[in-house]
């Protein structure tokens, strides 16, 4: 007999594994496409030829990423059926739309004018060249406002009613803009724009410090820096929004994600907890390091004023806590170091000594991965937060899974590991593989001029010198 | 105000689109998962360029048919959905997990140079067996279910039939064969003489499948033979396969000839008239045996809110998809550079 499995568990495991694995191509892509299509804006208006090099460039690690993003998107739209099966018929009728507009508006006008976007470049004009690209960028971004529509609605449901137990669609558009839905759709752009510049500045880092392409590296700098400086902020604005909104829809979310469990004496506010190993048994926190009034003043926009805490929901009803506690942080950790790398660039731009700061443009090489950390911090508080709910108010995760047998879904779950394992690893080395090769415009890789991680002194005073000369 | 009627008719709409959806995946994947079939065929590294080449800009588009076969599935029919995935849990998901590799393949095999070989062997174990898979689906779909209390109540494994299997042999050569004769007309040279070659062997081999499955069904499921051998039915359904053995030989001849594209077209004409069959066997069933289109239909609300947008977007989607083969028109030769 085999061990028996909790199939709720496993299901939960795998779905997370898939979507956390699916949800870094999207994330880059989104950016990646607006950013090639305003290169080649660029490229056509102003004529120089180093923006087209720069966005046939990124067009190669584009197809690479799009291509994995693709498949592992196949994989969710099938897996709602194969482990969600009670989800998609208790609310198949309100998010099954959604999903199906995104198919229809987006996925076909990305995957189709992709094929000119990477193939297209000595076959068809200029002008339809741009417009491929613009199409590929639009796509994405219709892609993003449909699931983040599905996913806000799931958290928080409106414009629809339930009968014996199905929901039915009332008000399309109270579903489509439900309450958080506008506050997650500018988080995640933004989040992606983002994202996007901080792969861009550490490639372009990498070239600078390397003396390698240098024109081309210092646009990349510039433009991602500029990009980041002036985002950074506003997205902490947004994330602000959208925390205020979640207190509103999700409080229990917020309660966890600030670990109050209540109990602060009348006028003294909640406080901030910086840190904190938050103990469900105790209903309190072990090694808290908080700061008096903060967190009311953050939530409430009040010196004193309370706002739900932990123990104001049943146990059954309250979200796990360690990880939307500390992803949060992660997060908010993550987006302030933003700021840093924004402003910290855009000053040493304004001083005209960037390319020359060791200090900035060494650490930058390393920041590619900043975005993604943040963005899957992201989606873990948001949505280990919103459990036990797969809808809120509607189903419950546990009721939503398919009557599969555990020993099924352990099976693919070790498959889908080792198959994406293989997979990422590949992918990162293949993107890595074309910026060694670099905007060259050729395919041909110049002889042993790899990227080393200690730069030939020689490159670097050549790289210097095309600093002092620019134009070479 | 919901009328009848349209609980009536919009059930068969969403089938019919759906139908039209999985059929335009099957031809249009079915030709570039065909050539991850030959590819261990090839004879060298340029002949496989080519053949990659002549998919590598609409495999994409291509593969976005099965979101919409999966996506349009949870839309039209929430039900069907959420009781056939997980009655075909694991061909689905081995199928995906064929997919993700054979996808990946392209774009990594294209930048790869000392790891080529490894993504020529992803390219073509990966295509074959989410053809196998696909096949295996087929079968399981068609066999039918068990259902209770409108949930699969059956095991992971209820699938694994001989049927199931003869299915995904041949689902493989079918797409194989459509693989074949889609290389006549994008390749020529060598590339082209190996794919007529290939195309004459697997002719003969699909029709043995196609006339296997067409004798399977009737004998071992009475409700298919029926639908097929009542009167009048039998009248009415009796040109199917006639015209599936003239149109065989139609494209025998057109391969013997030499013809370039009307081989493709034949071939995409026997997929649809093994389709059709199929169609008829199953119709108005979404679930079978106990399922029908009506018992499985989202709220009439969800079907028009979906049906709206999709006539609005087919006609669209479509003419872009069309602009997309148009521009990479012509024959793909040897050495012509990938992006």
């Amino acid at each position: 007999m085999p061990m028996e499995f909790d199939p709720v568990l496993l299901a939960r495991i795998q779905f997370a594994f898939t979507v956390s694995f699916h949800i870094i191509f999207p994330s880059f892509t989104i950016g990646l496409a607006a950013y090639i299509a305003t290169l080649e804006v660029l490229w056509i208006t102003t004529g120089r030829e180093h923006f087209h090099r720069i966005a046939r460039f990124f067009t190669k690690i584009f197809a690479v990423s799009f291509g994995m993003g693709v498949v592992s998107g196949i994989v969710l739209s099938y897996q709602f059926g194969t482990n969600w099966s009670r989800f998609s018929h208790v609310v198949g009728n309100v998010v099954g739309p959604l999903i199906g507009y995104e198919v229809l508006t987006a996925f076909f006008l990305e995957a189709t004018f992709l094929g000119i976007m990477l193939f297209g470049w000595n076959r068809v004009p200029k002008g339809l060249h741009v417009f491929a690209s613009i199409a590929v960028a639009v796509g994405t971004s219709f892609s993003a406002f449909w699931i983040l529509s599905a996913n806000s609605w799931m958290q928080t449901p409106a414009g629809h009613e339930v009968i014996d137990g199905i929901a039915y669609p009332v008000d399309w558009l109270a579903i489509i803009f439900n309450p958080s839905f506008p506050y997650r759709f500018m988080h995640m752009v933004t989040a992606c724009y983002l994202t996007t510049a901080l792969v861009v500045l550490a490639i372009g880092a990498r070239y600078v410090y390397a003396g390698k392409y240098p024109q081309d590296g210092r646009t990349m700098m510039r433009m991602a820096i500029g990009l980041i400086a002036i985002l950074a902020p506003i997205q902490a604005y947004i994330g602000d929004a959208h925390g205020l909104n979640t207190l509103q829809h999700q409080p229990a979310k917020i309660a966890a994600v600030e670990a109050n469990w209540g109990g602060h004496p009348p006028g003294a506010g909640v406080p901030l907890v910086l840190f904190a190993i938050p103990n469900e048994e105790t209903e309190s926190n072990d090694y808290e390091i908080a700061i008096p009034h903060l967190g009311s003043l953050i939530l409430t926009h009040s010196w004193t004023d309370g706002f739900a805490s932990l123990k104001d929901f049943p146990r059954e009803d309250r979200p796990p806590l360690l990880v939307p506690f500390f992803a949060f942080r992660i997060m908010v950790g993550l987006g302030v170091l933003m700021i840093v790398i924004g402003w910290a660039g855009a000053f040493l731009l304004w001083r005209r000594r960037l390319f020359e700061t060791d200090w900035y443009v060494w650490p930058a090489q390393f920041v590619w991965p900043v975005g993604f950390v943040t963005i899957l911090s992201g989606w873990f508080v948001t949505e280990v937060g919103r459990q036990p709910w797969i809808a809120t108010g509607i189903l419950r995760t546990a009721d939503a899974v398919s009557p599969v047998e555990g020993w099924a879904v352990l099976t693919t779950l070790v498959l889908f590991v080792i198959v994406y394992g293989i997979v990422f690893s590949g992918g990162l080395y293949y993107i890595n593989r074309l910026i060694v090769r670099g905007p060259t415009g050729s395919a041909i890789e110049p002889p042993d001029q790899g990227l080393p991680s200690q730069p030939i002194s020689g490159a670097r005073e050549a790289a210097r010198a095309a600093i002092q000369h620019p134009g070479e | 105000m919901v009328s009848l009627g349209m609980e009536y008719y919009l059930p068969v709409i969403w089938a019919l689109l759906l139908a039209v959806a999985i059929a335009l995946y099957v031809v249009l994947d079915g030709f570039d998962l065909g050539i991850g079939i030959l590819f261990p065929f090839a004879r060298s590294e340029v002949e496989k360029d080519q053949m990659m080449n002549s998919v590598a800009p609409f495999w994409d588009g291509n593969e976005t048919w099965l979101i919409l076969g999966g996506g349009g599935l949870l839309v039209a029919f929430p039900l069907a959905y959420s009781i056939l995935m997980p009655a075909l849990y694991l061909p689905v998901i081995f199928m995906l997990l064929a997919l993700v590799f054979r996808g990946v393949a392209f774009e990594f095999r294209h930048v790869a140079d000392t790891s080529r070989f490894l993504w020529n062997i992803a390219f073509a174990g990966g295509s074959t067996l989410a053809a196998f898979f696909q096949g295996v689906l087929l079968g399981g779909f068609v066999q039918g279910m068990k259902v209770e209390n409108n949930a699969f109540a059956g095991g992971p494994l209820d699938w694994a039939t001989p049927f199931a299997l003869l299915c995904g042999l041949g689902v493989t050569a079918g797409y194989a064969l459509i693989g074949a004769v889609w290389l006549i007309l994008k390749t020529d040279g060598a590339a082209q003489a190996r794919a007529r070659q290939h195309a004459r062997l697997l002719l003969p081999v699909v029709l043995v499948f196609m006339g296997l499955v067409s004798l399977w069904t009737p004998l071992a499921f009475p409700r298919i033979a029926e639908r097929w051998f009542s009167l009048p039915n039998f009248y009415y359904l009796a040109p199917i396969p006639v015209v599936t053995l003239l149109l065989a030989g139609f494209v025998w001849r057109w391969l013997e000839r030499g013809h370039e594209h009307l081989p493709f077209l034949g071939v995409i004409g026997l997929f649809l008239l093994g389709y059709l069959g199929i169609g008829v066997s199953i119709f108005p069933h979404l679930v079978p045996p106990t399922l029908t289109v009506w018992e499985t239909a989202a709220a009439p609300a969800s079907q028009v809110f979906m049906l709206i947008g999709t006539v609005f977007m087919l006609p669209l989607i479509l003419g872009y998809v069309a602009f997309v083969y148009w521009t990479f028109r012509g024959k793909v030769r040897a050495g012509e550079g990938y992006h």
